[in-house]
């Protein structure tokens, strides 16, 4: 060949070695390019706590507050981490809500009115959102009819079959002590420090494991100092969360002690991190970010796209079920309503507010967690506030389309500068 | 030229249809040589390769690999025989990193976790193999990169499985002029490196640059195939525009009526 543009400077996997102000140019660079990832989410949540904050300090900054955010936002995070599958694939489940609303009827009737003990009831419910993700993932992936379509059908049939449940309109209440206590009863305070200190060193140990061992091969990896921050921040964040929560905030401690960390805290965190696990570390989850990105693509390099698109619908809804049995624990009963009204709008809001993106392709379980929290805190704070829930919803709203132009802007600035 | 040919194909029909796009196509390609597909816009060359990775089946015809009868079904069996494919529309996922690309459908795991530390070592490794220096990091995005660059990845991920077959089909085709050396020069290597390669390309100058022998589809007819050092450009471009130039080609006049079956003896397959 005549010309070559080949650069003499050395085989690809050199670059200078990192440096903490390098590993900022880099985020920054990415941000500008329309990788903002989860900054958005971030900056809304300490601009709302900060406004709360301001407005009513004395009820929105107590204990007390802070403990019922999680039990508050608990159902609506967990649908959105499904959610987050589905979105991946570039698809929409419309229908999560109301299956939560069967999962929870299935459950309320196994342990209620039938009378089996709550784990044969849990895990009804959990086999039932097996059996509705099933049936949505084959109606979209083997007819091929758009996910829009089978689950919107599926939001008016589950809300159909809640009814028929309840025994028309009748609500079956939930009294069994263990299901209860998941959005009632908190960890004893030794026990949420023992969680909290379990899962910094366990963070702690998954990230200096992998930082030496690409050290060892040679590889590129961000500056040690960098990885310690992480550390030393989740170790602040949990630390001061617990603390908070492990103070007492009952109204009258001689009639009773209320503190600790809420029992659904450390099964989000669970769910959280083996959701992100199966996403990043397995080849599944690799997959799943392929046929987001480029069906095609991912057919031709022999991944089973069909198996792929049915597997989302069945986490989604299986994880639509937990939340349905969190959501049954918090009321202590399973009405019509329930996963109903706004609960698979807050929960597709919570996914792409946190970042998860509606054109597929991009997005964490963490989105879910995160824009779980910012939706709880409006309602928590608007509430607070006085303000009615139509006031509510419009502000919801409004951040969602919030986050949704978010989403389109960057995609569109990272279609400009070609860094998506 | 070696004795067997590493892939021959005789014989193959495909239908989309009722519209015939490939009548009684064969074709042979040998090991260390690169072999040029050349065509008009629609002649069926994308096609031939789709059947060939097993992305279409076809409805007659066999294919041998090595001497041996295949079958090949699905993209799978393709790359388990070691023939690789660079599409024109290239098959690349935007959302994931060069390393994943390059991995992608085969990650390296240790037990069911991936392996990204080896899989990242074995990409620079192949990367740096091709003499590819102009990536800084295996780590960004696809979409980031430029159409040399993302041309680059499909091929290094094409050569990452020890594939005895490449074909890359239009690998130049959105490239200026230094890329388009530059991916010239890296089928040419791997061709040298003792692979079979299959190029499909438009531009007369590259298919004379680097092949070794030219095959031409006419209206789905495979007809003629012969050493690139045994032919003219301007033979060539006749062989795509009317199928036939001289005593090569169509044995009819009007062989671009293509309902015409008669052309079988008239494929030297190499003999001259
Ligand atoms: N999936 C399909 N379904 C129906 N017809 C198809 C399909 N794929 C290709 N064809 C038809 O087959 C013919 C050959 O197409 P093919 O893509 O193989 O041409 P090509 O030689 O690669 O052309 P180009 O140089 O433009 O890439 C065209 O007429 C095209 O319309
Ligand atoms: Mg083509």
């Amino acid at each position: 060949m005549t010309t070559t543009a080949v650069r003499k400077d050395g085989p690809a996997a050199v670059t200078p070695p990192p440096t903490i102000g390098g590993h900022a140019r880099t985020y920054l660079s990415r941000v500008r390019g329309g990788d903002v990832g989860a900054l958005p989410a971030v900056l809304g949540l300490i601009v709302l706590c900060t406004v709360f904050a301001v407005m009513r300090p004395s009820s929105f900054l107590s204990a007390g507050n802070f403990a019922n955010l999680f039990t508050q936002g608990a159902a609506v995070t967990l649908i959105a981490m499904g959610l987050v599958f589905v979105l991946l694939l570039g698809e929409i489940d419309l229908s999560a809500g109301f299956a939560s609303g069967v999962c929870a009827a299935v459950l309320a009737n196994v342990v209620t009115v039938l009378g089996y003990p709550w784990w044969v009831a849990v895990l009804a419910a959990i086999a039932t959102g097996l059996v509705i993700g099933t049936t949505l993932g084959m109606l979209v992936a083997k007819i091929g009819i758009p996910s829009f379509v089978v689950t919107l059908a599926g939001f008016l049939a589950f809300q159909g079959i809640v009814l028929m449940l309840m025994k028309e309109g009748t609500n079956i209440s939930v009294r069994d002590e263990v299901l209860v206590a998941i959005s009632n009863r908190n960890l004893s305070p030794a026990l949420g420090w023992a969680f909290a200190v379990l899962a910094v060193a366990g963070y702690a140990a998954v990230q200096l494991l992998r930082h030496r061992k690409r050290v060892a091969r040679g590889l590129i990896t961000d500056p040690i100092a960098v990885v310690a921050l992480r550390i030393v921040g989740l170790a602040v964040i949990l630390g001061t969360a617990v603390y908070v929560l492990n103070l007492e905030r009952s109204r009258n401690v001689l009639i009773s002690s209320l503190k600790g960390v809420p029992i659904v805290v450390p099964i989000i965190a669970m769910l959280l991190v083996i959701w992100t696990f199966v996403l990043q570390r397995t080849s599944y989850g690799r997959h799943i970010y392929a046929v987001g990105g480029n069906r095609e693509a991912a057919r031709r390099a022999g991944i089973e796209v069909d198996r792929i698109r049915i597997s989302v619908f069945v986490i989604c809804s299986s994880m639509a079920a937990v939340g349905g049995i969190v959501a049954a624990s918090r009321a202590n009963s399973v009405d019509p309503n329930t996963g109903g009204s706004n609960v698979l709008l807050y929960a597709v809001g919570a996914a792409v507010i946190g970042g998860t993106s509606l054109f597929g392709g991009k997005g964490r379980v963490f989105d879910a967690v995160l824009g779980g929290a910012v939706v709880a805190v409006i309602d928590n704070g608007m509430g607070l506030m006085g303000y009615s829930a139509g006031v509510k919803y419009v502000v919801t709203g409004v951040v969602l389309m919030l986050a949704a132009s978010v989403d389109a802007f960057s995609r569109r600035r990272a279609t400009a500068t070609g860094t998506r | 030229m070696s004795a067997t040919p590493l892939l021959e194909l005789r014989g193959i029909d495909k239908s989309f249809g009722p519209v015939q796009v490939l009548r009684d196509v064969a074709l042979t390609v040998h090991p260390g040589e690169v072999t040029a597909l050349v065509g008009d816009n629609g002649a069926g060359k994308s096609t031939l390769v789709k059947c060939i990775s097993g992305i279409h089946p076809t409805d007659a015809g066999e294919v041998l690999f090595n001497g041996e009868p295949v079958h090949i079904g699905s993209p799978r069996d393709a790359a388990a025989l070691g023939i690789e494919v660079v599409y024109q529309d290239l098959a690349l996922c935007d959302n994931l990193d060069i390393v994943q690309n390059m991995f992608l459908g085969r990650e390296k795991r240790s037990g069911i976790v991936l392996d990204e530390p080896t899989m990242e070592q074995l990409a620079a490794e192949t990367l740096a193999g091709l003499s590819v220096r102009t990536v800084t990091s295996l780590r960004q995005h696809v979409s980031s990169l430029s159409g040399g660059q993302r041309q680059t990845v499909a091929i290094a991920k094409a050569v990452l499985w020890n594939s005895k077959l490449v074909i890359l089909d239009e690998p130049t085709a959105a490239l200026g002029v230094a890329q388009t050396a530059q991916v010239l020069e890296l089928v040419r290597r791997l061709a040298d490196n003792g692979l079979a390669v299959v190029l499909i390309s438009h531009n007369m100058n590259d298919v004379f640059a680097v092949s070794d022998r030219i095959a031409a589809l006419y209206l789905g007819q495979m007809v003629a195939q012969v050493k690139t050092t045994d032919i003219t450009h301007a033979q060539v471009v006749e062989l795509i525009t009317a199928g036939r130039s001289g005593a090569l080609g169509l044995t009819t006049e009007t062989g671009s009526n293509g309902d015409g079956t008669q052309p079988a003896d008239s494929i030297p397959g190499g003999l001259r």
